[in-house]
């Protein structure tokens, strides 16, 4: 069966976009997006406060995203994935982190120098227990990891995945993700193939 | 003991890196863990560095944590009853 790709988000120059409609105007930092679109998303998530910029990129990204989705309450856990990858991984709260060390070695910024931790706070969120992985890359793969999940779907018990991109360093975030899913029935008119994927992302980035 | 509560509102802020959130936006009786403010064991640990590094206070005994760490307003009490003069 076709693994389809069903909606998009995209976060870049501090505004988010949904299927390449602009969500939320252009913000003047990261964090001011974050802060506004967790308020606009109708959020109620104790545990964003505490998360890293990286996390906090990935996680209003795939909020909006999974707030579009109407089909994934259909799933068990164990048949929901995710994949993304990142250019800078941690090395945003690493530093923060080295620069505390000094003062205070923080445990709170510790726990967040690690890429998958990205992945595992999405997957909490969204009671995601099946495959898992986080790539560091110098730039989307779109050939890798369309080739990777592709091969989960038909390998693996994986009916839906999150997959793209997330990243965050010296206050600029950037997030490309999107969700796919194989099911009877999809209404989803774009397969989920290198070339549709870098079509996608060709635009949104050259907008 | 308002002015104690607002005073580690901020403390807690600062020393658990909660960017985005206001130290005001905090309830001195929400509860700081599980559904509360989200705190894990991690962030007690952080809240009993803030104890002995803002206030002097070693805790004695780690099993009377939970009760002290229950909210603000208990953390603000322990404080109180506790802090040397």
């Amino acid at each position: 069966m076709e693994v389809s790709l069903n909606a998009y988000v995209a976060l870049k120059n501090n505004s988010l976009f949904l299927n390449g409609v602009e969500f939320i105007e252009k913000q003047s930092s990261a964090s001011e997006l974050f802060a506004l679109a967790y308020q606009r998303l109708n959020i109620n998530y104790p545990k964003f406060f505490k998360m890293d910029n990286l996390c906090k990129t990935g996680f209003i990204a795939t909020e909006l995203l999974m707030q579009e989705s109407k089909t994934q309450t259909e799933y068990l856990p164990e048949q929901k994935g995710i994949v993304l990858s990142s250019r800078n991984s941690s090395l945003d709260t690493d530093i923060r982190y080295n620069n505390s060390i000094a003062i205070n070695p923080s445990p709170s910024l510790f726990v967040y120098t690690l890429p998958n931790v990205l992945v595992g706070e999405l997957c909490i969120r969204n009671m995601i227990k099946g495959e898992t992985a986080c790539f560091v890359f110098d730039t989307f793969d779109a050939d890798f990891q369309t080739d990777y999940v592709n091969l989960l779907f038909d390998t693996c018990n994986l009916k839906t995945c999150i997959s793209g991109w997330a990243d965050f360093f010296e206050d600029k975030a950037e997030a490309f993700i999107y969700l796919l899913e194989q099911r009877e029935g999809s209404q989803s008119t774009t397969l989920h193939n290198a070339e549709n994927i870098k079509n996608i992302y060709s635009t949104i980035w050259k907008t | 003991m308002e002015d104690l509560i607002a005073t580690l509102k901020q403390q807690i802020v600062e020393q658990l890196n909660l960017q985005h959130l206001k130290a005001e936006e905090i309830g001195s009786d929400q509860p700081l863990f599980g559904e509360g403010l989200g705190l894990d064991s991690i962030d007690a640990l952080e809240l009993i560095v803030l104890l002995q590094q803002k206030y002097g206070i070693k805790l004695a005994n780690p099993a009377e944590g939970p009760q002290i760490f229950q909210t603000v307003r208990t953390m603000a009490e322990f404080i109180s009853a506790n802090q040397k003069a």
